[in-house]
This record gives structure tokens, C-alpha cells and sequence, in this order.
């Protein structure tokens, strides 16, 4: 059975999806989805204990010898990403019975769970596979699944957000696929572990630096790296909030593991940061979707809104961290992405609770929402100071890391950017808690109470988690360290 | 041995959380209890590192006990015990409960025996003390308060990147000498400056401490300036390059003081002042000049408590606190006359008050020392000192034109908080070496000899005697209704018309650009819908989702050509 882990972390999600079709009752199926989320996330515990007790797990699928077959790698980068998925999605599911009764009309309910656990498997899948052609196929389960989830938002708006999310999406997945076409063309291979060994013999060639610029830039579509983020910020304010928070915290998380996947062990540092000037590009991009997004969402009415975009600037921060590309730099892009995790699902999930009590998320519907919904705001402030990266949540643990890295190569300049860009983020906070508490709240409005228990206790899950890991470093720092090490090939 | 362990901090954040959920007279013995009992404990608690952990890789140090810290820790105690005791009438819960967390934070900031710690209480001290400028609740109040966070904030992010640099070059978060070698330095020398009011970074201080409640300027005048007059003197005694700061920081507020119509605002340029004392008197850096530096801080707590206490009562009970709107209250008010006198002659440095006992070891020190010039102009400022907040304060709010206005004393826990505080002015004063055996370092310094009351007293007369002939010519500045911006017309004015002229030429070019750039590509469409009517409908209808796939295209095509260059 323990041998069977690797497999059984997408499987079992993958199947329980049609199961849910013979659950028609929607609180039945919402049980069942938990129960399944629970289960992966305990398996992806079991995966990273056992990796980083024992190192990388390989799993041949069927049977059949790697080169030929498909085979899974769990390595502590891929534990950590699978520990994160599946963690979010189940607390972010547990939510959902809640909140989607107010979002999504009763008859749909089952096929948003289908949707949401296609996808969660779909992401799995990703993280799991060490085959490039499965990736793109993973890929495009995870994306199909997750646009739908988003059409199913209540506003009219979320169908045109989804299709926009659709094209580019397909473009994105298309462009990764063309690249590992061109990498088959010259390899023969689609094993990653294979294509590392192949790769640098024809690595001079022009086609295979077309594939790799293809798949980067495929990749960083689906990251939404600044300037190729404008299809996220509709898609996150429009589509059901439970999709947003599991979105937020995941989605482009598994793009930044292609993205370090790809650039470290499928091509090699040597090759991806000389074939292309990577590092300033990166470091450019980085900073300017800081500073762009930032100030974005400074001026954003919705909060939705606000939040997607200051999502756009923390992808601007891991990139950043990965552009430094030294082992500490790696580090801090991988606790970011965990802290990150963390933050925006605590984040939309409390946003959640604020839909299901006053139904939208308009700045302005906020006023004196401090005193009539105290522990959603509280958590909302907690998320946002863990945003800004103030000492004791995750936030500050994984801005120290960064900082820390880029003062090692010495890029001074950098540091106080990026001190600037945590700035920017008081201003976009702050604006928030001055419309919670320092308004009076609106006429007509002194009926609002706290969100049900089902909102707050998963919400207040995160937030501690929050607070937890940027008190207790051991867990987050041992894995990335791990993780980053493995990937530089150093033996940690 | 576990009550060591207890870090002062922590009675006061307490006494925060209590206060918030009790009202009326046990909420007031609760706030009054706490101070005395954390004294009390302080007072037993030995020298060292009391409380340890290691975070990232890094030992932390959050009570840490030394002669320096303790100093302060008293002297913070005090302090809050009578600003406490001042406002036991205020009703305000988010008042009380923000001015105990303030003082914990203060406190936390004073024994933080780390880099990362510091950050921590620097940060909080920002964000409790901002809430006893809101409390007063009027829309200047905001606005100052926001100005006044932005910036304490700010300095708070300079210090958090000196520290990332300083970890970075010395492998360790220890807070002790820093010096101003590397980067590292000077940020963290930046940070402190901004929080202690350096010229040019202090004009948050006058711009928001006026502006704060009644009882909340008691409070403020105490910690945030005292936290980063400790904070210099244990990163950077002998920093010469402060002597001068310091000078400047004595003499320029003079000027602006007397002008000055408000009185808590002609206050908040001498507290400037007196830090410039300070200041010198660490970037000097002998035992003495430390000593001096130190012990002025601690009394210049309690009569600059006392003085702003003083004008407190005259705003509570009046409503005004405009010198050209007060005069004559000593009819009526006769108490708090009194004892504004007394704290007027302490900051004047009058023999026998607390300030001449430390004022003058800063003095004797720059002389000591060779700095003739800089003993001058220190000269010259405790002259001005005594000008504006050792006459001007209590002549225009007491004496002076008779204002008609006939309002009684204040309540008595007000009165009585001013009291200690007087008592404690003149017991300094009188019986100096109980101060003395708290500091650093033993000095055997005597302020009672000839020559030190002698240029004092002399000084002192001379000043008032410029100070009557001008008023009786007609000379003296009046006292205007207005609002006196000095640098702070920078960012106030001239900052944000700077940026609305930037904004708008930034907006025009944008603005072409995407003309030009969305005709360019109109043309292109309309090449293509020759072809395709429907193709036009389509790409038109979803243009957006046109330029994200430009801006695929872009990308695409630089890392190409990125590529096949290299």
C-alpha cells in the first residue's frame, strides 16, 4: 500500500470525481469531497515524511521501466507542493457547503465538487508525474476543470472572465506543448529525468532554445508573471469565492514549480540561465509586477480585486527570489510560495464569509464592518499584515529569506525595492481596515452579524497556521531547504 | 526565579487587555496598580539576559538588563504612572487601552536586547501611540496621525533593512555598539534619527503630537523620542557627526518656538530641543557626556511631562490652546500656575530644578572636550530654551493680557499628577546624587559649584531681561492665528504638486502612446475585416483579450530573439 502513494495521491482524487455524480444530495457530496481531500492531504503527509526521511520516491506506473513508461517522482520539492495542495484544498472544502449555498444555485452543486476535485487532481497530477507529456496533460485536466469552476460564478461577468482565462490559458498549455514537442523532436524522450541526460548534447541548437523559450513563456502565462497577468485578476474577483481561495492559494503555485521543474532539472541552471539573459529578465519582471500590482491594487474598488492583484506582485517576489538563483534565493521563492499559500487562502476565505453575509465585496460595503463582523475582519487583518510581512506571521519569515538572499549576491538596490514594495502593500491594507473601522456603517445595514462557524473555523484554521509558521520555522525551512538543495544538486 | 523572567512588557500589555474589559473605578485601580507593581518588580531584577530564543538562525534577546536599559525602564515607569494617573478621568476606552499598550512598547523597545526585537516594539510603539492622536476625533487629528504613522512607519522599514544588512554583514542580531561603518550603519543611524526628531526628519513631532488628546500628549512626549535617545546611545556613543545634529536640533526650533501661537506646539519644538541636548551629549561620548545625556533624558520625561500636563489642564478646562486666545487664568487657576512654574524652571535649567543638574554635565562636557563652538550654541539655546518655554509658556497662558476666560483647577487626579511630577523636579534638583547613582558610569560630578550657578543664573537673567524689554517696546513677536509650516512644506505643499504635474505629463504621454498604438492596430483590424466582417465583430467585441495575447506575443518574441542573439 505505502508503495502505492505516489499514484494513489492523483487517483484516488481523479476517480471519487465521477463517483460524485451517484451522490445526488448536496451535502452528501460535499462530505465526500471532504473525505476525499482529507485523504490525499494525508497521503502527501505520509509522501513527505517519507521522503525526507528516506529521499526521492520513484514510481513506475505499470510497471513499465522509466525511458519507456510513465514514472511519478516525489522529490522534497514536489512533497512540499503536494503538501500544500491538498492541505488548502481541504480546508478551503470544508468551507464550501457554507458558502456555495449562497453563490451557486442547489442544482449545480455536484458538479462543482466534480469540477473541484478534477482539478485538485489535475494539479496533483502536475506536481506528481515526472513525464513532460503527462504534465501537459495534467495541465490541461486541472485548467478545463478550473475554467468551469469560475463560469460557475454567480456574477454574469464571471463567464466572460472564464472565457478570457479559457484563451489564454489554452494558449499557455499550447505553448508548453510545443516545446515539449520540439524537445521530443530532438531527444526522442519525454522522461524529465531522461531528457536531462539527453538534452545537453544538442543543447546548442537553435530548436532547442526555441522549446525553451516556448515553455518559459507558456509558463509564465500561467503564472501570470507581469505583463501576461491580465486574465487573472477578473477570473479571481468573478468566479464563486471558494474557487477564488483555492485558486489563489494553488493554481499559480503549481506554475512556479514548472517553472523551477523545467528551468532546474529538465534543462539544467547552466543552460536556462545562459540561453536566455534569465536572471535580469526575471529580476525586471519581478520588480515591476511588484510595483505595478501593487499600486493596482492600491486604486482597486473591489476587494477581490485588491487581493488578485496583490497576488500578481507576491508571484513578483518568488520570481524575484528565483531570479537570484543561488540556493538561498530558491529557498526564499519556495517559503513564499508556502507563506503565500497560506495567506491568500486565509485571505479569500474570509472575503467568503463576507459574500455570504453582505453578498458583495465592494470597497465601499465594508464601512463598520469591524464592529458588526469582528472575526472576519480580525482575520482579514491578520492576513494582511502577514501580507505586508510584519514580524511573527509567515510573510516576514519568507520577505527576511529573500531580503537575505539578495543581499548575499549583492544587490542592495534590490532589497530596498523590495522593502518599498512592502510599503505599497500597507497602503492597500490599510485602506481596507480604514473602510472596516474607522467608517460607520451603512444605513440599513445593523442587521449583519458574524459569519456562521462552518466560514470562521476554517478561516481561523489559516490565520493560526499563519501566525504558527512564522513562529515555528522548522517545518516550512527544513523542506525548502531540502527542496533547494536537491535541486543545486548539493547533498544538504 | 520565574518572576525574573517576567520582561516589563508584558504586566503593561496585560493591564492593556484588562482595561479594555473593565470599566469605571476598577479599571482605574487596575491601570494605576500596574505601573507601581512593575517597578517594584523591576527593582529586584538583576543585571543580564533574562529571556532567550533562537528564531531562524538567529538568538533572539527580548529582556535584556543593564545599567542603560534600567535607567530608562525607571524612568518609562514613572512616567506612565503619572500620565496614567493624569488621565484616570477620560471615559475613552480605546484611549487608555492604547496609551498602556504604548508603554509597554516602549518598554519592550528599552530592554530589547536584539536588532529584530527593537523592530518589533519600534513598529508598535508607531501603531499604539497613533491611536491617541485619532482618539481626540476631529479631521485634523486624522490627518496628522496618518502623517505621523506614514513616517514612523517609514523609519520603522529603514530600520527593519539596516538590520536585514547588518545580520547580513555580521552574522549576528546583538544589539550593541554599531557605529557608522557600512550600509548597515548608517540605516540603522537613519532610522533612530527620524524617530528622534533629527532636523529635517522632525516634523512629525510638531505636526502631530499638538494635535493628540489631552492626556494622550503626556504620554507621547515620554516614549517615542526617549526610546530613540536610548536607542542612539547604546549604537552610536561618540559619533561625532551627532554632536553636530545635536547642536542644530537645540538651536533651530528656538526660532520657530517663538513664533509659535499654540502652546502644546510651542512645547513640542522645545521637547526637540532638549533631545538636541541629549544628542550632543552622546555623539560626545565621554562617561560624563553619557551620563549627562542620560540623566537629562530621564528628567526631561518629568518636566516636560509636567509642562504639557500644565497646558493639558489649560485645554480641558478652556477648550483653547492658542496663546493669543489665553492669558490671566492665574485668578483662577491658581494651582496649576504653580506647578507650571516649577516645570518651566526645571526645563530652564534654574539651580535647584532637575534640569540644571543634567543639562550642565552635557555642557561641561563639550567644553571639556575642545567643542567652544558647539558650547555656544548650546549656550545660546538654553537661553531660548528659557525664552520660549520658561517664560512665553506660562506668561501667555497665565499672565499676560486678561483673557476674561475664568475656569477653575482641574480635576484632582490631574493636579495630583502634576504634583509628583513637581516634586520629583524639585527633588532632582535639590538631592542630585540619588539620580546620579542610577547612571553608567561614576563620574563624581558636583553641578553645585561656583562657576556652573553663577553662568546659569547669570544667563537666565539676562534672557528674561531681553525677554521683558522687547514685550514692554512693543517688539516681541505676537501671537498670530496661523499655521506655520517649516519643512514640512515639502511634502505637505510642494511634494504633491510635484507629483500631480508629473502625473499629468506621465498621463499625456501614456495617453498618445495607446492612441497611436490602438490606431496602428485599428488599421491592422481593419485590414484583416476586409476580408472577414465577422472576424472584425469578434476581435472588437473581446479586445482585451487582444492585447493579453499581444503581450504573449511580445514576450514570446523577445526571449526568441533574446535567445538566438546570445
Amino acid at each position: 500500500m505505502l508503495a502505492h502513494l505516489p499514484v494513489l495521491q492523483v487517483i484516488v482524487p481523479l476517480l471519487a470525481a465521477p463517483l460524485c455524480l451517484f451522490l445526488t444530495r448536496s451535502r452528501l457530496v460535499w462530505v465526500f469531497a471532504l473525505a476525499v481531500s482529507a485523504l490525499a492531504f494525508l497521503i502527501s503527509c505520509l509522501l513527505l515524511q517519507q521522503v525526507m526521511s528516506s529521499g526521492t520516491i520513484i514510481y513506475e506506473l505499470g510497471g513499465w521501466e522509466a525511458p519507456w513508461g510513465i514514472e511519478y517522482r516525489i522529490d522534497p520539492l514536489n512533497a512540499l507542493l503536494l503538501l500544500i495542495i491538498t492541505g488548502i484544498s481541504t480546508i478551503v472544502l470544508l468551507a464550501a457547503h457554507t458558502s456555495i449555498q449562497q453563490e451557486i444555485p442547489e442544482e449545480r452543486h455536484t458538479f462543482f465538487y466534480i469540477l473541484y476535485l478534477l482539478s485538485l487532481a489535475g494539479m496533483l497530477g502536475i506536481v506528481a508525474t515526472g513525464d513532460a507529456f503527462n504534465v501537459f496533460v495534467f495541465l490541461e485536466i486541472s485548467s478545463l476543470s478550473g475554467y468551469a469552476l469560475i463560469a460557475l460564478g454567480k456574477d454574469r461577468r464571471a463567464l466572460w472572465a472564464a472565457y478570457q482565462y479559457l484563451i489564454m490559458g489554452t494558449i499557455g498549455a499550447t505553448f508548453i506543448l510545443i516545446g515539449i514537442g520540439l524537445m521530443y523532436q530532438m531527444t526522442g524522450t519525454l522522461n524529465m529525468e531522461d531528457l536531462s541526460k539527453r538534452l545537453p548534447e544538442v543543447e546548442h541548437t537553435r530548436t532547442v532554445f526555441t522549446a525553451y523559450a516556448f515553455i518559459i513563456v507558456g509558463i509564465c502565462l500561467k503564472l501570470a508573471l507581469f505583463p501576461l497577468h491580465l486574465w487573472l485578476p477578473n477570473a479571481y474577483a468573478y468566479a464563486p469565492s471558494i474557487v477564488t481561495a483555492f485558486f489563489a492559494a494553488t493554481a499559480t503555485k503549481v506554475a512556479i514549480y514548472l517553472l523551477i521543474r523545467f528551468t532546474f532539472s529538465v534543462f539544467g541552471l547552466t543552460f536556462s540561465f545562459t540561453a536566455l539573459p534569465l536572471q535580469i529578465l526575471f529580476l525586471t519582471l519581478g520588480l515591476l509586477g511588484i510595483f505595478a500590482a501593487s499600486t493596482a491594487a492600491i486604486y482597486q474598488k473591489n476587494v477581490k480585486h485588491l487581493f488578485a492583484y496583490s497576488s500578481i506582485a507576491q508571484i513578483g517576489y518568488m520570481i524575484v527570489g528565483f531570479s537570484v538563483s543561488t540556493t538561498t534565493g530558491l529557498m526564499a521563492t519556495l517559503l513564499h510560495l508556502f507563506n503565500h499559500a497560506l495567506m491568500k487562502s486565509a485571505l479569500f476565505l474570509a472575503l467568503a464569509a463576507v459574500v455570504y453575509r453582505i453578498g458583495s465585496v465592494q470597497l465601499s460595503q465594508f464601512h463598520g464592518l469591524g464592529r458588526q463582523m469582528p472575526f472576519t475582519m480580525a482575520a482579514i487583518v491578520i492576513g494582511g499584515l502577514s501580507l505586508i510581512g510584519v514580524p511573527l506571521t509567515v510573510g516576514f519569515v519568507s520577505k527576511w529569506y529573500l531580503i537575505m538572499a539578495v543581499i548575499e549576491n549583492g544587490w542592495w538596490p534590490v532589497a530596498v525595492l523590495i522593502l518599498l514594495g512592502s510599503l505599497l502593500a500597507v497602503v492597500y491594507v490599510w485602506r481596507l481596515v480604514e473602510a472596516a473601522y474607522f467608517k460607520p456603517p451603512l444605513p440599513g445595514r445593523d442587521t449583519i452579524k458574524e459569519a456562521p462557524l462552518s466560514l470562521l473555523i476554517p478561516v481561523w484554521i489559516l490565520v493560526i497556521a499563519n501566525i504558527y509558521f512564522g513562529i515555528d520555522t522548522r517545518l516550512s525551512v527544513q523542506v525548502t531547504q531540502a527542496a533547494s538543495m536537491s535541486l543545486f544538486g548539493v547533498s544538504p | 526565579m520565574w518572576m525574573l523572567e517576567i520582561p516589563p512588557f508584558l504586566p503593561f500589555f496585560i493591564g492593556a487587555l484588562l482595561a479594555g474589559f473593565t470599566r469605571g473605578i476598577l479599571r482605574n485601580i487596575i491601570m494605576v496598580s500596574i505601573p507601581v507593581v512593575s517597578a517594584l518588580h523591576l527593582w529586584t531584577v538583576p543585571e543580564g539576559i533574562h529571556l532567550q530564543f533562537a528564531f531562524l538562525d538567529y538568538q533572539l534577546m527580548p529582556y535584556r538588563v543593564d545599567k542603560l536599559s534600567l535607567m530608562f525602564g525607571y524612568v518609562f515607569h514613572i512616567a506612565a504612572f503619572i500620565a496614567i494617573v493624569y488621565s484616570l478621568h477620560v471615559r475613552d476606552t480605546l484611549q487608555q487601552v492604547a496609551a498602556m499598550l504604548y508603554a509597554g512598547s516602549g518598554l519592550g523597545a528599552v530592554f530589547a536586547g536584539d536588532l529584530l526585537t527593537l523592530f518589533v516594539f519600534w513598529e508598535l510603539l508607531a501603531f499604539t501611540s497613533v491611536f491617541l492622536i485619532w482618539a481626540r476625533r476631529t479631521r485634523s487629528s486624522y490627518v496628522a496621525g496618518m502623517r505621523y504613522l506614514i513616517i514612523q512607519v517609514l523609519s520603522g522599514v529603514i530600520l527593519l533593512a539596516g538590520t536585514l544588512f547588518y545580520a547580513a554583514e555580521n552574522g549576528s542580531l546583538e544589539f550593541g555598539h554599531i557605529g557608522l561603518e557600512g550600509i548597515a550603519g548608517w540605516l540603522i543611524f537613519i532610522a533612530f534619527g527620524i524617530k528622534c526628531a533629527f532636523p529635517m526628519a522632525h516634523n512629525w513631532l510638531t505636526d502631530a503630537y499638538p494635535e493628540a488628546t489631552v492626556t494622550g500628549t503626556v504620554f507621547l512626549s515620554a516614549f517615542t523620542t526617549k526610546v530613540a535617545v536610548y536607542a542612539l546611545a547604546r549604537g552610536y556613543p561618540g559619533t561625532e557627526l551627532l554632536v553636530y545634529i545635536g547642536a542644530a536640533m537645540t538651536c533651530f526650533p528656538i526660532f520657530f518656538a517663538v513664533i509659535e501661537n499654540d502652546l502644546r506646539r510651542v512645547l513640542a519644538y522645545s521637547l526637540i530641543n532638549q533631545v538636541g541636548f541629549m544628542v550632543v551629549g552622546i555623539g560626545i561620548g565621554t562617561a560624563l557626556a553619557l551620563n549627562g545625556a542620560i540623566s537629562h533624558a530621564f528628567n526631561d520625561v518629568i518636566f516636560k511631562g509636567l509642562l504639557f500636563m500644565s497646558m493639558g489642564s489649560v485645554l480641558h478646562m478652556t477648550g483653547r490652546i492658542n496663546g493669543s486666545d489665553l492669558g490671566g487664568l492665574y485668578k483662577t487657576m491658581p494651582k496649576t500656575t504653580v506647578l507650571c512654574i516649577v516645570g518651566a524652571a526645571s526645563i530652564s535649567a534654574f539651580p535647584l530644578f532637575s534640569g540644571f543638574v543634567s543639562k550642565s554635565m552635557v555642557m561641561s562636557a563639550a567644553l571639556e572636550n575642545g567643542y567652544d563652538w558647539i558650547w555656544l550654541m548650546l549656550l545660546f539655546a538654553s537661553a531660548g530654551v528659557f525664552h520660549h518655554a520658561g517664560i512665553k509658556i506660562p506668561y501667555f497662558a497665565f499672565f499676560a493680557h486678561d483673557s476674561g476666560l475664568r475656569v477653575s483647577d482641574p480635576p484632582n487626579n490631574m493636579l495630583l499628577a502634576m504634583f509628583i511630577a513637581a516634586v520629583l523636579c524639585i527633588a532632582i534638583g535639590i538631592y542630585p546624587s540619588a539620580l546620579y547613582s542610577l547612571l553608567p558610569y561614576d563620574t563624581g560630578y558636583n553641578p553645585y559649584d561656583a562657576t556652573h550657578v553663577l553662568a546659569q543664573t547669570q544667563l537666565l537673567f539676562f534672557s528674561a531681561l531681553a525677554f521683558v524689554w522687547l514685550n514692554l517696546r512693543g517688539m516681541y513677536p505676537p501671537e498670530l492665528r496661523s499655521t506655520n509650516l517649516d519643512f514640512d512644506w515639502i511634502y505637505r505643499r510642494a511634494f504633491p504638486q510635484a507629483l500631480q504635474k508629473i502625473f499629468a505629463i506621465i498621463e499625456k504621454i501614456d495617453h498618445a502612446f495607446r492612441q497611436t498604438f490602438l490606431a496602428n492596430l485599428n488599421l491592422c483590424l481593419i485590414f484583416l475585416s476586409r476580408r472577414h466582417e465577422g472576424v472584425s465583430i469578434l476581435l472588437s467585441r473581446t479586445y482585451p483579450v487582444g492585447s493579453m495575447v499581444l503581450w504573449v506575443a511580445v514576450i514570446l518574441a523577445a526571449y526568441l530573439f533574446l535567445s538566438f542573439i546570445h
